[in-house]
């Protein structure tokens, strides 16, 4: 050991590093930057990472937030079903997308496809199998999985950019079958619909009879009118998120941060990640599947422009407005767009005219000349414009935001702020 | 000689764009054994390790570990058989907490490559929670265990990154450079880690550049000159070796 | 004989328009290292340059229509006519050729504007944040486009003298009955001279030399002292023009409305993935292979065997090039693979 070049230095922190000569575990190294007084805590710490109870009472803290919705969205003049229904079937869009995107960081530019075929396959079931619900929607859950099974084991043989493009090719492939030669399934450009003479053999076997008066889905009897649609929706919503809560805490839902953070050394730590990211595709695939099938359900009609590259695109910006990555950002942001989708499309220029009432007749000139491209027709430029903002300036979502306002509340009263 | 080898390489070649960046490499690593490669830059270490890994597929030749080839396997695959590797930089996941860092690989080796456990908990898997918690403690960060891994000092991290080796407990660990960039201290506490896993009876690979890490872990060293072995032997041996002094301490002097 | 020789010169105007825009899409990613989804959107402005240009060109104004005796008629009449008479009505009829003269500064312009204004921020940023930011930027684009031209298509014709057919088999001198518009003829020219513009600039010039180098090896590129970053405002402003000129002299061809360019967007990734991201003559030879694909898969006899194959060629090409070479038929290692 003498003879190497640097023959002083093992000596001088010789009696540091041979001092414990009990073995291995009793062994503690303070850290270089650490003082002194930091001796790491005895024992292995086994306290869960995320306590059962938390979990639960954020379900239920959930649940009551969904389901008092009708009350606390009152005086936003959103408590009305057709919207309530809009954002718990976009939140389980949302959530579902988050899965693949938040969790497992892969970026889907085609999501909207597995929207559309839930849809048409709900409405299919409503026509040929039963106008009750739980068939549509196992059906829609089931299909939707296939087209994503297929559509994934190809697009995830690579990442990244091409990924991304895969999946958006996959979806207007999709959307242009829908309107050529797959019309005898999707009714084209009309829209598929239910009617009343459908042979619905299960409902035939049932009551002897598939004609109904109006055709409208149901659950055992009770009709999807109204806020009916609403609580069935909110329900589905609430079990939506429950699962998407225990993949988060899964080790499966580890794995995938795991893939997110970094690839390469999930390989080199053993685990082939493949069948990981295509679960995740699927189960996300599972959930539009689902959404897809609600929008059905509600309303029993599905067209092709549901698979459309800007519904895949809304999909990707409720997210990331919401934070992805996050449990309640997908859902926030789904609320969020949806929410402002209802205002900013009602709004024309006469009611534009009417709300800057108070302003002097010059200056509400040009704030309607500004404002009015935004509104109504104009929606889709208020969602691009969004859309770069979000990424531009608050990339990590609303959910970020308001952890970054929180940060500097609490820097702001003097305390240090923490490395955590 | 050949004896109870774990990982033999035999006659491997490889070649970039036309250039021999490795030729006729024949290796034998002893089990329990700390076999150093060294070498100057450039001289085909680093090619080698990515070799044994199943990183790059050598345009001749095989890897055999524990009587299998491993040559053209996916990483999976020959880490499944127990091969873990420590990178030149630290390959770890930035975004989870070291605790998960470490759990990750603890659910490999108990799971196997794939294990679609979506409605287990997390927590509910005690076992694998100990170990991670122990092997964290014996690499001493189990003081930051809830920090995220992107916080960490480059030191930090290299120490993490061989935590997530270690609670594999596999057959043969490959390190490449350890201790690069570390801090004197740093090293120091690196060489005593890897000392007491040789005590455990570890085989490991190290490639390295600092010959006091070398001399102070090495059984065995092998010197990698522009793609060949021009010398092997204990590392007294080596030292000694006149063809050593002028391929690598020569140029230092 | 005739029918295939049609199909391929079907195609390859097709081809052209592809392989322009997927030559500006892989310039900006092997140069900037952007992901630029508002691509389609570049080639959109460029088609909604001409139609700027005709809408200005026809301004009218109200004259008595003299023809009409026996009431009082009137007629729009565009003032280039009343102006300059038989010249004023040429210009108008000239509108396509004469917008590039118009598309290549206005495009410039543009693109230098959103990579100094936009995408340079965007440069050590994910992917993923960069495709999202330039898929906001297309969404925007192409609405303010609506609001102002509205959502028909507008359409554009070219000059009065190649508005005709070419006898091909005449000029090729082949016998048979073949004919083709002049102006395909033109546009399929045209691309074919803006991409050896292009590869000339790349390959000739040194500064297009060391944008190359640039995708081959930044950091090598930088390590020389040279600054690359500035080159990259340069390389996007290049293609933006690509696109633009594309779209510009496509309006005869493909009368344009305000959403061409997310259809163009997409097939040209598609292009650029089976062409292998990162290798111009594979964007360039892979638009003009998929061109002529989709134009035989639109024939007849093939959608009567195959319905709707012609709808989605492409995607099918695009997943068996991936499936069967990842990187694409010229692609290089490593590009873009993170």
């Amino acid at each position: 050991m003498d003879t190497t070049p640097q023959n002083n230095t093992p000596q001088t922190t010789a009696p540091q590093t041979t001092a414990p000569a009990e073995p291995q575990r009793s062994a503690h190294y303070h850290h270089s930057t650490d003082l002194p007084t930091q001796l790491p805590p005895r024992g292995p710490d086994m306290r869960p990472l995320w306590p059962p109870k938390v979990d639960i009472l954020m379900t239920v803290l959930f649940a009551v937030a969904v389901f008092t919705m009708p009350i606390w969205l009152q005086p936003f003049g959103a408590a009305y079903p057709d919207l309530m229904q809009r954002f718990a079937i976009f939140g389980i869009f949302a959530i579902g997308f988050n899965i693949l995107f938040g969790l497992t960081g892969y970026l889907s530019f085609g999501h909207a496809a597995f929207l559309g075929v839930g849809s048409y396959a709900a409405v299919w079931s409503f026509k040929l199998l039963s106008l009750n619900i739980v068939p549509a929607i196992l059906l829609s859950i089931g299909i939707a999985g296939l087209f994503a099974l297929a559509i994934g084991y190809v697009s995830l043989r690579r990442s990244g950019i091409y990924f991304a493009i895969l999946t958006l090719a996959f979806a207007q492939m999709c959307y242009n079958l829908a309107y050529s030669v797959l019309t005898p399934i999707t009714n084209g450009e009309t829209g598929l619909r239910v009617l009343r003479d459908d042979p619905r053999v299960l409902d035939a076997l049932v009551t002897g009879t598939s004609e109904v008066a109006v055709p409208r889905a149901s659950f055992f009897g009770i009709e999807m009118s109204g806020m009916t649609g609403f609580w069935t929706c909110a329900v589905c919503l609430l079990i939506a998120f429950y699962i998407a809560l225990r993949i988060t805490r899964s080790p499966f839902g580890m794995m995938l941060r795991g893939i997110k953070s970094n690839q390469t050394r999930m390989n080199y730590i053993g685990f082939n990640t493949r069948p990981y990211t295509l679960v995740a595709f699927v189960v996300s695939g599972m959930y539009a599947g689902l959404a897809g099938a609600l929008l059905a359900v509600v309303d029993p009609l599905a067209g092709a422009e549901r698979m459309q590259w800007t519904a895949s695109g809304e999909v990707v910006l409720m997210t990331i407005l919401g934070g992805a990555g996050t449990l309640l950002g997908p859902f926030l942001g789904a609320v969020l767009i949806k929410y402002f989708e209802n205002i900013f499309s009602a709004l024309s220029d006469s009611t534009l005219f009417q709300a800057f009432s108070f302003l002097p007749d010059t200056a509400r000139e040009v704030v309607v000349t500004i404002v009015s491209p935004f509104v109504g027709e104009g929606w889709h430029l208020t969602l691009g414009v969004l859309f770069m903002l979000v990424v531009i300036f608050l990339p990590g979502g609303l959910t970020e935001g308001f952890r970054r306002i929180a940060r500097a509340l609490r820097g702001g009263s003097g305390k240090k702020e923490s490395s955590q | 000689m050949m004896g109870n080898a774990v990982l033999s390489v035999a006659d491997v070649q490889k070649n970039f764009a036309g250039l021999r960046a490795l030729s006729d490499i024949d290796l034998q690593i002893e089990e329990g054994k700390t076999h150093a490669i060294i070498g100057p830059n450039g001289a085909g270490k680093s090619t080698l390790l990515n070799v044994c890994v199943g990183r790059l597929a050598p345009d001749q030749g095989a890897v055999v570990f524990h009587g299998q080839v491993i040559t053209g396997k996916k990483p999976h695959e020959i880490n499944q058989l127990g091969i873990a590797r420590v990178f030149q930089t630290p390959e770890i996941f930035p975004d989870l907490t070291l605790l998960q860092n470490v759990m990750a690989p603890a659910y490999a080796r108990r799971d196997g490559p794939i294990r679609l456990n979506l409605l287990t908990r997390l927590d509910d898997d005690k076992d694998v929670r100990l170990e991670a918690e122990h092997i964290l403690e014996d690499v001493g960060l189990a003081a930051k265990r809830h920090d995220e891994a992107s916080a960490l000092s480059r030191g930090d991290k290299r120490r993490l990154e061989l935590a997530m080796c270690l609670v594999q407990h596999p057959k043969l660990l490959l390190l490449d450079e350890p201790t690069a960039g570390m801090s004197r201290l740093d090293t120091n506490r690196t060489i005593d880690l890897l000392k007491r896993i040789k005590e455990r009876g570890m085989t490991k690979v190290i490639i390295e550049h600092d010959m006091h890490v070398v001399f102070s872990l090495a059984d065995k060293v092998s010197v990698l000159a522009q793609g060949r072995i021009i010398a092997e032997g204990t590392p007294d041996e080596v030292r000694a070796d006149p063809k050593v002094q002028e391929a690598y301490l020569g140029g230092a002097h | 004989m005739d029918a295939i020789l049609l199909q391929v010169l079907n195609g390859l105007d097709k081809g052209g328009a592809y392989a322009l825009i997927a030559l500006g899409l892989t310039l900006t990613f092997g140069t900037l290292g952007v992901v630029n989804f508002a691509h389609g959107a570049l080639f959109m402005l460029g088609a909604f340059c001409t139609v700027a240009l005709q809408s200005l060109l026809t301004m009218s104004t109200r004259v008595r229509d003299e023809s009409i005796t026996f009431f009082e008629a009137y007629k729009e009449v565009p003032y280039l006519v009343t102006w300059f008479g038989d010249t004023g009505a040429g210009i108008i009829d000239w509108v396509v050729p004469i917008s590039v003269l118009v598309t290549i500064p206005v495009m410039l312009l543009i693109g230098v504007i959103f990579e100094r204004g936009l995408i340079r921020f965007f440069y050590k940023r994910p992917h993923a944040e960069q495709i999202l930011v330039t898929f906001g930027l297309a969404v925007v684009l192409q609405e303010l486009i609506k609001l102002w031209f509205g959502a028909n298509p507008i359409p554009v014709s070219a000059p009065e003298v190649v508005r005709g057919s070419a006898d091909i088999s005449d000029i090729l001198g082949i016998g048979g009955n073949l004919s083709y518009p002049w102006w395909r003829l033109i546009y399929l020219a045209s691309s074919m001279l803006i991409i050896g513009v292009v590869f000339a600039f790349l390959n000739l010039t040194t500064y297009g030399m060391v944008v190359r180098a640039g995708m081959a090896d930044r950091e090598t590129v930088q390590f020389l002292g040279i600054n690359i970053e500035r080159r990259f405002t340069v390389v996007f402003g290049i293609a933006a023009v690509v696109a633009g000129l594309a779209g510009a002299l496509y309006t005869p061809i493909l009368t344009p409305n305000y959403h061409i360019g997310m259809e163009f967007l997409v097939l040209s990734f598609v292009v650029v993935v089976v062409g292998g991201m990162g290798s111009l003559p594979g964007a360039v030879a892979a638009g003009f292979l998929l061109g002529i694909l989709q134009s035989f898969a639109s024939l007849n006899e093939v959608k009567s065997i195959l319905p709707g194959i012609d709808q989605i060629i492409i995607y099918l090409v695009a997943v068996v090039v991936l499936l069967a070479r990842p990187r694409g038929l010229l692609g290089r290692k490593g590009v873009m693979e993170t």
